[in-house]
């Protein structure tokens, strides 16, 4: 908005309003053991149809909709498959400065996570770079209990 | 289930809280804010549509039905008739007023649009349409640039209303 248009406005009035709906859900068996075990420190998928292993995991085979029951742990390291730079993080964002949101595939897994990226740098990220997750010292059990993931090379 | 591994697996978690939380900034814009800075001073003022004489209260600062702008203030008491209403008898997260409450539509007289309020001072059984009201206000210092500084409305103890007289408003 220009600067002409904000004096047009001078004067009017303008206030701060929350609008929040405070859920309580059932997760389910699949997605609680899933949120358990980030409590841990662990990453689990469940195994799919023709030995695929989804994470997050499902309750049912996305293609076959046979019902799932092996979960099993993945790594803690894995795969940029996409990404998106982040140049100004808003006040909900998981991380204060810029960032990635990208779907990681983790290694052991079929499918990718969205999670966010703390590469520091745009120019530093790229589809396929490895990046390692980075926990949260306090854990829940939500998926912020990964704080993010980072550049694997940084710490190897 | 245990993992292939063989790890045991974590006793799952059952349920989770997660807030939904949008945080705005509203602007009401022009004419809501000549509205509101008038109900600071307990004073009612709507707009009227210079065309098809409309009065907005609300004023919205146009007419919906015409489409210009509505410049004439005019200024109304804080008297009513109850259009429709319900019977609030089930308690809620963030209820503000003790059940059973009345939630009501009344059209202030010289309105053309009737507008939401809580109605107390009166038995819920004994609310109807065509009820005669009148606001009861916040205390100067208390008050905001919202239309809560009408606390709610009581009856007057007027004869209700026609249902003609309100018909139109419904």
């Amino acid at each position: 908005m220009g600067q002409d248009k904000l004096k047009h406005y001078e004067g009017v009035l303008s206030a701060v309003h929350t609008l929040e709906y405070p859920y309580t859900r059932s997760v389910g068996r699949v997605i609680g053991t899933f949120l358990a075990g980030l409590r841990e420190g662990r990453i689990l998928g469940i195994r799919g149809a023709g030995g695929s292993v989804l994470v997050p995991p499902s309750e049912y085979d996305p293609v076959t909709t046979e019902s799932l029951t092996e979960m099993l742990d993945v790594g803690d390291t894995g795969v940029v498959t996409t990404w998106s730079w982040v140049e100004a993080p808003r006040a909900k964002h998981p991380l204060q400065k810029p960032f990635a949101w990208a779907l990681v595939k983790l290694d052991g897994a079929t499918t990718s996570l969205l999670h966010a990226v703390d590469a520091g740098d745009e120019k530093r990220m790229k589809t396929g770079m490895r990046v390692r997750v980075r926990w949260r010292a306090e854990r829940k059990g939500g998926i912020s209990d990964i704080e993010c993931f980072e550049p694997a090379e940084a710490k190897s | 289930m245990s993992t292939q591994q063989g790890r045991p697996l974590p006793d799952p978690i059952k349920m989770v809280t997660i807030p939904s939380r949008l945080d705005y900034t509203i602007t009401p814009g022009e004419a809501p804010t000549r509205f509101l800075r008038g109900i600071l001073e307990g004073r009612i003022l709507a707009e009227r549509c210079p065309k098809c004489g409309k009065v907005y209260m609300p004023p919205r600062g146009s007419c919906a039905t015409c489409a210009i702008p509505t410049k004439e203030q005019v200024e109304l008491s804080a008297k009513g008739t109850v259009t429709t209403f319900c019977v609030v008898n089930l308690p809620f997260y963030g209820q503000a007023v003790e059940i059973p409450y009345v939630c009501a539509s009344v059209v202030l007289d010289g309105a053309d649009l009737p507008f939401f309020c809580l109605l107390a001072e009166c038995p819920v059984e004994e609310v109807r349409p065509g009820m005669r009201v009148e606001a009861v206000w916040c205390e100067p210092s208390e008050r905001k640039p919202s239309l809560e500084n009408i606390r709610y409305m009581k009856p007057t103890g007027e004869p209700d209303a026609t249902y003609e007289s309100f018909k139109e408003h419904l």
